[in-house]
């Protein structure tokens, strides 16, 4: 099997509060058959060895699903690759010799924990301020109790592919989180069972969104580009209609 | 304070709200530009027919039409540019930099927004000086007699005609990316829509600048008008 020798650029912050600086580390004997993340286990067990502190990151399911792994490959969260999380990465991706810069997302919403850890709770914080609906828990409902037209429950499925990872607010120049907001928004907004909080989803996660201190949407789309999830733009569009529809109801109520 | 005030409160302080304002302005100064050029464009149509069309600005509604045109429009300038100078610093403040920057598909034009738009500021200021306010003697008293020389005299300046190319550029360049915006954040662009959209904002913007650099060029290249 062919095996990698790379250079690695990797940010390494001691804590939230100390300030951080990028160190090289040689990543050497690397098989092409790794993940992404595995070549950094693999890294970190040198370390580890030389009695070297490793390089903390988030990961979970390594699998593409939980949201969890989070960091910036040169310059572009998850990598250059289209519609895959960092765990999904192949180090076959990359070529001999190669320098990598692996940085944390960043955000002031997303503040720096360790190295590449972060802080991603103001998204559960958005989440809290709208992103569900109100239900009788119990027994299930019949599956057709409600009917949904099967454009409506496409459209609905296709933003609540979201994983909440962050890539759209780390790749946005203005870090702001309109694409997850707008996935979450649109997932419920989409739905019979969501119309019944659909303005007070609205107001609320959009004015949660801004306490956080993300920043605003220019339409440069960076967000889309990145999302593992492939969750398109439109859907920030649909929550700019949903929102000035929603504040102008709310205004004669 | 009433209920309503509060929702119009929450919404001008609000990042959808603030970006709404923006397009909204931006739509006014864009749909300006179509009638500033047709407008324009009758200068190749002869000096009577310009003169007179100036004429008609200025004595449209008792000469009041002018005013109420010229209020709307540096309101609109106003806040389009307050606002964005708001929301741009709240970007900038947003993101810490990456040691290793990089873009997948943000085009130049919407990076440089602020930039470009700042340049059509320092651009209409001294439009204005140069052909409205008049502060060069000769265009003034030309101006009174025939608005028509006075822009034909206006062009033959070549470190005139440079900056006024610089900045229909910067113009271009703004409404390539910012009319498709003004779409996006009134929340019309979807599937359907998105390459339509993407297709008339760039027209748009060619259109416009092809249309402007039209007068200064015929003037200072090809002499247009100078004959007579």
């Amino acid at each position: 099997m062919p095996l990698l020798n790379l250079t690695l650029k990797v940010w390494r912050q001691e804590n939230a509060t100390s300030e951080g600086r990028i160190e090289t580390y040689e990543a050497k004997e690397i098989p092409t058959s790794a993940s992404f993340l595995e070549m950094i286990d693999i890294v970190n067990e040198r370390l580890i060895k030389d009695g070297e502190e490793p390089i903390h990151f988030d990961h979970d399911c390594r699998e593409g699903i939980c949201g969890m792994c989070s960091m910036t490959i040169n310059g572009v969260p998850h990598s250059k690759e289209r519609g895959i999380t960092t765990c999904q990465l192949h180090m076959r991706k990359f070529s001999d010799g190669e320098t990598i810069w692996i940085e944390p997302f960043r955000a002031n919403a997303f503040p720096v924990v360790k190295d590449l850890v972060t802080d991603r709770s103001s998204f559960d914080r958005i989440i809290g301020a709208g992103g569900y609906i109100s239900v009788r828990t119990g027994s299930a409902p019949d599956a057709h109790a409600i009917q949904i037209p099967k454009a409506d429950a496409d459209a609905a499925f296709d933003a609540a592919a979201c994983i909440g990872c962050g890539a759209c607010v780390a790749a946005c120049k203005n870090a702001s989180a309109m694409l997850f907001v707008s996935a979450k928004a649109s997932h419920l907004n989409h739905l019979p069972q969501g119309q019944a909080e659909k303005d007070q989803r609205v107001l609320g996660m959009v004015r949660q969104m801004d306490e956080e201190g993300f920043g605003n949407c220019t339409n440069q789309f960076e967000c889309e580009a990145v999302c593992p999830k492939e969750i398109s733009a439109e859907h920030i569009a649909k929550l700019n209609r949903d929102y000035l529809a929603a504040s102008a109801r709310d205004s004669v109520s | 304070m009433s209920a309503s005030t509060c929702s119009l409160c929450a919404f001008l302080k609000s990042s959808i709200g603030r970006k709404i304002i923006v397009a909204l302005t931006g739509l006014a100064l864009v749909l300006f530009l179509a009638g500033h050029l047709s407008g324009n464009l009758l200068i190749f149509a002869g000096q009577e027919a310009f003169d007179e069309y100036a004429e008609f600005l200025h004595t449209f509604l008792h000469g009041m039409g002018v005013w109420i045109a010229r209020i709307g429009l540096l309101a609109c300038f106003v806040i389009h540019i307050w606002f964005t100078i708001l929301l741009t610093r709240e970007n900038k403040a947003a993101r810490p930099k990456y040691a290793h920057e990089a873009t997948v598909q943000a085009p130049k034009s919407s990076r440089l927004m602020i930039w470009s738009g700042l340049t059509i500021l320092a651009f209409v200021i001294f439009h204005i000086l140069h052909f409205t306010v008049r502060t060069d003697c000769e265009l003034a008293t030309l101006g009174a007699e025939s608005p028509w020389k006075m822009v034909i005299l206006g062009f033959q300046n070549p470190l005139v005609v440079i900056f006024y190319l610089i900045a229909m550029t910067c113009l271009c360049s703004h409404l390539g990316h910012g009319v498709a915006s003004i779409f996006q954040t009134l929340g019309l662009r979807s599937k359907k829509t998105a390459g339509p959209i993407k297709f008339i904002s760039n027209a748009y913007a060619l259109v416009i600048y092809l249309g402007f650099i039209s007068i200064p060029l015929a003037i200072l290249l090809f002499g247009f008008g100078q004959g007579k």
